[in-house]
């Protein structure tokens, strides 16, 4: 899993029926030390992530485990929100 | 996922038996922001998407998550037609 911040939201009506009623939102794949890293990604939300939130994420195939119909096709998918980062030496986020 | 917009289709008559009656669509990467970026995937459309929709595309193994290319040789899929785009800022 990697971690990411939201930075908006997509909106689609025209989509796969399987990923019907679910949040896609763009999130910007950021380093431990929270600097952005290469461009943002679309990703399926599952746990109701806000804007500017950090987030964690599955990417892959593992991507579509986490929803409901066994065959979604989903290639990265939100599956929590993260409240602090802690390392041995210091605190690198709290929410 | 990544976004991108669908630039043009490709035909084939030749090609492999499992990926028969598909429509393949070529879609160039772009940023949130709607910059192009310099990349191209050759993607299968379920979704019915036309020529200068912006679409999200899943990659990977990802594209073979639904009924009509399980087990086939698919790895870009078209899964959505994006209709707007709100960032942040």
């Amino acid at each position: 899993m990697k971690i990411g911040r939201v930075i908006g939201s997509i909106h689609s009506t025209k989509k796969y029926p399987t990923l019907k009623g679910y949040k896609l939102l763009i999130v910007q794949p950021i380093k431990s030390n929270m600097i952005p890293k290469g461009i943002p990604i679309v990703c399926v939300d599952t746990v109701d992530a806000g804007r500017e939130e950090i987030v964690y994420y599955v990417e892959a195939k593992d991507a579509s485990l986490p929803l409901k119909e066994p065959l979604t096709p989903s290639d990265a998918t939100i599956t929590g929100i993260v409240e602090r980062i802690d390392t041995l030496k210091e605190n690198l986020y709290k929410k | 996922m990544f976004i991108g917009k669908v630039v043009g289709s490709v035909w084939a008559t030749k090609k492999e038996e499992k990926l028969k009656g598909m429509k393949l669509l070529i879609v160039q990467h772009y940023n949130v922001d709607m910059t192009p970026l310099q990349d191209f995937h050759i993607c299968v459309d379920l979704v019915d998407a036309g020529l200068n929709d912006t679409v999200i595309v899943a990659r990977g193994s990802s594209a073979r998550q639904t009924v009509q290319t399980d087990k086939k040789p698919v790895d870009a899929l078209i899964v959505g037609v994006v209709d707007r785009i709100d960032l942040n800022k």
